[in-house]
């Protein structure tokens, strides 16, 4: 138990997906410029690592990793190098079904930031997190990295597009204007949460 | 045709520069810039597998249904980043080793779908094939670019060599470390930006608060 604790503390900060890893750094750009839409996206972000991690996880310690196959009559057969193809498949499905029901429930409800969110199927770059959270860790704590790895994401962009709110008001020089000053202070985020995992120069 | 082929290649290099402009494939751009070497192997990969998956993906885009084709986009995308993947190990071992993850991230570059989903699935193939490379040597430019500043500022080498003696090593230069952190890479990227709109003022985003100019009285 305590050791999932932790893991879910350096999963949310000390390896936080977005700041200290740089994964989604396109949607963590692109779509924090209201809070509530980061905040949907962050939630969905969420939704799909609990899923992904924990599935790929299963899918490496079942089906793909030396040995893994024993069950089916084949010990000797390693097929560590279709994981790529099957994670990514397994991400894709899950985003693509995301679409399809964040779509059915945005016409019904007022929740119409689910839409933009998934519509985004950019979501799937963070397969790769699921690639590297799935290869380490058993289920459980695959369960738990997924979940707290997704939270770290959505707290980030969140706290992105505060930023972003305030910078609206702001006098920034033209060329700067949107895109380049949005790196310049993800920049500053990321060398803030750095103090979460010490600065090594 | 609305585009020529050429403009089709150069457009994305700096007036369409899927980084600076059209803000996709950021991650790797972070995180394979802090050496040269495999800046520029990262920047072939992936013009390769974007020039490909775009043009299979226009061949095939009659066929896709279009409640699965991000699956279908997928599949043809990671299949292509396999066989890089396969060949970098094979004759280029230390630099696959160092790019390890962010060859599988290729799968998940923003500008090998952003292109398949923006421009292949609706474009013929030749088409296809030109953009995609050309957003591939744009951002293969940025690349480039930051892994530049990066190494020679950060460790004092270009491609390896070095190019200012670091005091380390008994030389004059002090590396600025901060340089081959990732988050410098924002920086850097923020600067540039900064820089191309400049130069290029069409590219300036349009403020959504005016400054109320006040009348002297």
């Amino acid at each position: 138990m305590e050791g999932l604790v932790s893991l879910a503390v350096k999963a949310i900060f000390v390896e936080n997906l977005a700041l200290s890893f740089f994964l989604g750094m396109c949607t963590f750009i692109a779509v924090s410029k209201k809070i509530s839409t980061a905040m949907g996206l962050g939630i969905s972000v969420m939704i799909v690592q609990t899923i992904t991690v924990p599935a790929n996880n299963l899918i490496l310690n079942y089906l793909l990793a030396p040995g893994a196959l024993a069950w089916a009559g084949f010990p000797d057969v390693d097929l560590t190098f279709l994981g790529l193809i099957s994670y990514i498949g397994v991400i894709a499905a899950l985003v693509q079904i995301l679409e399809m029901c964040s779509i059915s429930i945005s016409r019904r409800s007022t929740t119409r930031w689910v839409c933009p969110a998934a519509d985004h199927g950019e979501l799937r770059h963070l397969g790769r997190l699921a690639v590297h959270g799935g290869a380490r860790y058993d289920f459980p704590e695959a369960l738990t990295y997924g979940a707290s790895s997704g939270f770290g994401w959505a707290l980030a962009i969140t706290a992105m597009a505060g930023v972003r709110e305030k910078l609206k008001y702001s006098d920034i020089p033209d060329g700067l204007q949107g895109l380049g000053i949005t790196f310049i202070s993800a920049g500053l985020m990321a060398l803030a949460f750095m103090s979460f995992s010490g600065v090594n120069l | 045709m609305a585009q020529t082929r050429k403009s089709q290649l150069v457009d994305p290099l700096i007036d369409n520069n899927p980084i600076t402009l059209q803000v996709l494939g950021i991650c790797s751009a972070l995180a394979v810039t802090s050496s040269l070497s495999v800046a520029f192997v990262m920047a072939i990969a992936v013009t390769l597998v974007t020039g490909f998956s775009s043009l299979f993906i226009s061949m095939l885009r009659n066929q896709i249904p279009s409640s699965i084709r991000i699956i279908v986009q997928m599949v043809i995308i990671a299949s292509l980043v396999i066989l890089v993947d396969q060949v970098l190990k094979a004759y280029a071992y230390e630099i696959s080793k160092t790019l390890s993850v962010f060859v599988g991230l290729i799968i998940t570059n923003c500008i090998v779908m952003g292109r398949a989903e923006a421009f292949a699935m609706s474009n013929p193939p030749v088409a296809s094939f030109i953009d995609g490379v050309g957003n591939g040597l744009g951002y293969g430019l940025i690349l480039m670019l930051v892994g530049f500043i990066r190494e020679l500022f950060g460790a004092g080498s270009l491609f390896g060599i070095t190019i200012f003696e670091t005091v380390n090593n008994g030389g004059w230069y002090v590396p600025n470390g901060m340089l081959l952190l990732p988050p410098s890479a924002f920086f850097i990227i923020g600067l540039l930006i900064w820089a191309i709109r400049s130069w290029k003022p069409m590219q300036v985003e349009e403020r959504e608060f005016k400054i109320q100019t006040v009348e002297a009285h």
